[in-house]
């Protein structure tokens, strides 16, 4: 308990808004049969991010935000271009699209030497919360507070404020966004500004994507935006009930998992720690799983 | 890049080493199986399946080298590697089935839920594995990304016999397989087993895919099976001609994946393969003799 502030406050921070900013776009994302287009899009950023890095060497929240949007603009508008224009099975072009940006983003990272200054393609896919350490958690008293909270790794205001953004995007655009999502052809014919709408979303998609990028991880965010949104709809009709229903789920996976990775192989007497990002995921999926289970006609 | 030149001609003439040269050809009876096999996957809407069928090997991989660990095996031989993906692939298959058929979840979701839990548990499992220090690491670095200097000549000729095992089932059943693919009406009218042949597709799909983690790695093997189809698509209509088409995209995008990945430095085989096939595709969109933009019949 005595690192708690240094070693466990941090990820677990990191975690829980990562996963609710996930997980109420996931709502959307669920309702609309775009779950595997969020796992796409989740890859697609990461070629944007390290260009952008790449090309003004800097590392900073706007630059890595701003080049994780471009991407999933680009890769979003590439598929409806192959299966609008040249008439590609939906599934296919969501494949090719975000493979090919993602082996792009892969070769990017080797050959500009970003792959050894800190930037672990690695840690994209598998997540590193292991690696965000708060230095002055415990100890430094020497500090105020506010000193204190300066040294906060940079992914947690990162991630607070893609939390922020994403929940105003849902939040302005709510009526229509759930019109939208449940009656499409009649979100059509009342004249909704149905282009607008469909950006306004991929929007907060991506931004809560490319937040997720280097300490969380691309997978921990697909889990957080297809499993507890997918569990909460299992349990009510009702969609605000399913918006809150899924940020509980969230948040209780996080602790769950997180406490299983920390705790967990204590039990075996070991003194070593599982990879966080997967016991979160992997604790969602049970939950899916259970409750589709419990409602087995639902 | 005289040298690079050379470096390349000396691969692709089979004049780098035996074990190069096994595995390139290996690569290519891969490549061959895997665009056939996608072809059906992808006129019947299921590409993505692989996708996730790919990442849940994770966990089945990291469970066979635990108990190959735990009863004192050498856990790099490669038949409990595959045995262990083999079972996970097979158990993905039957939870995307199992969530996708209820309504309120539907095949989309189940499909993202699987992928990403599935391999979130592997992360956490692997997490573990790294921890032992027992025999060789499994190496989750190059199933990541895939790595054909990493490949053994015997698991190369695994993976050229599970090849030439995919094209023969393929062959044998191709009428009823074209007919559910191209016509599934008519496939449906004159009694075909509809249902049995979509497994069929899924479980051949799922065998290539493990079959071909080593080269291609989690991540991007699934595009061994969706762009190798998608781009013979833009060259004909004709249910044989396709496949065939795509059979030798996929030899071709996997055999100079391979070579370029031998020769450049930095390079991962699996992005190598991905944007070779890319760029077939994108000749392919541009020039195809059916759908082409520029010289399609459209």
């Amino acid at each position: 308990m005595a690192e708690f502030w240094t070693v466990d406050f941090v990820p677990l921070t990191a975690a829980s808004l990562a996963a609710l900013a996930c997980a109420l776009v996931g709502n959307l994302l669920i309702l609309t049969r775009r779950a595997m287009a969020a796992d796409a899009l989740s890859h697609s950023v990461v070629p944007g991010v390290v260009v952008a890095v790449a090309l003004t060497g800097l590392t900073g929240s706007v630059v890595v935000l701003a080049g994780g949007l471009v991407a999933a603009f680009a890769a979003s508008g590439l598929v409806a271009f192959l299966t609008r224009v040249g008439r590609v099975e939906p599934g296919a072009a969501l494949g090719i699209v975000f493979t090919s940006f993602f082996a792009f983003g892969i070769l990017m990272l080797e050959w500009t030497g970003l792959s050894h200054t800190g930037f672990d393609i690695h840690h994209v896919v598998t997540g590193y919360l292991e690696g965000l350490i708060w230095v002055t958690g415990d100890g430094g008293e020497n500090l105020s507070l506010f000193q204190k909270l300066a040294t906060l790794p940079q992914v947690v205001t990162e991630l607070a404020l893609v939390l922020v953004l994403v929940s105003a995007i849902l939040f302005a655009f709510r009526k229509e966004l759930a019109l939208l999502a449940f009656d499409p052809v009649f979100a059509r014919a009342t004249g909704l500004p149905v282009g607008l709408l469909e950006a306004a979303l991929l929007t907060a998609t991506a931004l809560a994507c490319t937040a997720a990028f280097k300490s969380v991880g691309v997978v921990l965010a697909v889990a957080m935006i297809v499993c507890p949104p997918a569990t909460a709809r299992l349990l009510t009709t009702r969609l605000s009930q399913q918006f809150a229903l899924s940020a509980v789920i969230a948040l209780g996976s996080v602790l769950v998992g997180y406490v299983a990775a920390v705790a967990g192989p204590g039990l075996f007497g070991s003194p070593l720690a599982l990879n966080a990002a997967g016991t979160i995921g992997a604790t969602a999926g049970l939950a899916l799983v259970a409750a589709a289970a419990l409602r087995a006609r639902a | 890049m005289d040298r690079f030149l050379a470096d390349l001609l000396r691969v692709l003439t089979f004049d780098a080493g035996f074990n190069t040269s096994v595995v390139m050809l290996g690569s290519a009876a891969l490549g061959c199986a895997a665009g056939a096999a996608g072809t059906f996957a992808m006129l019947r809407g299921r590409t993505l399946v692989s996708d996730a069928v790919a990442h849940a090997t994770l966990p089945g991989i990291a469970g066979a080298f635990l108990v190959a660990a735990l009863i004192g095996r050498q856990p790099r031989e490669a038949g409990w590697l595959m045995g262990g993906a083999a079972i996970a692939a097979f158990l993905s298959l039957a939870a995307i089935e199992w969530l996708g058929r209820r309504p309120k979840v539907g095949p989309d979701t189940a499909t993202a839920a699987v992928l990403a839990c599935g391999f979130g548990l592997g992360l956490a499992l692997m997490s573990l594995v790294q921890t032992l220090t027992v025999g060789r690491q499994a190496g989750l670095e190059t199933l990541l990304f895939g790595s054909a200097a990493g490949m053994l000549p015997g698991e190369a000729y695994a993976m050229a016999a599970l090849a030439a095992l995919v094209l023969l089932v393929i062959g044998a059943v191709l009428k009823e397989l074209s007919a559910v693919a191209f016509d599934p009406d008519f496939a449906l009218t004159a009694g075909l087993p509809v249902a049995r042949l979509d497994a069929l597709v899924a479980l051949v799909c799922a065998v290539v895919v493990v079959a071909a983690l080593p080269i291609a790695g989690f991540v991007l093997a699934v595009a061994l099976v969706v762009i190798p189809p998608a781009a013979a698509r833009f060259w004909s209509d004709r249910a044989g001609i396709v496949v065939s088409i795509a059979a030798a995209i996929g030899a071709v995008s996997a055999f100079s994946g391979a070579a370029l990945s031998a020769v450049l430095s930095d390079t991962p085989t699996g992005p190598a393969i991905v944007l070779v096939a890319a760029a077939i595709f994108t000749m392919s969109l541009l020039f195809g003799r059916a759908r082409g933009l520029v010289a399609g019949r459209a």
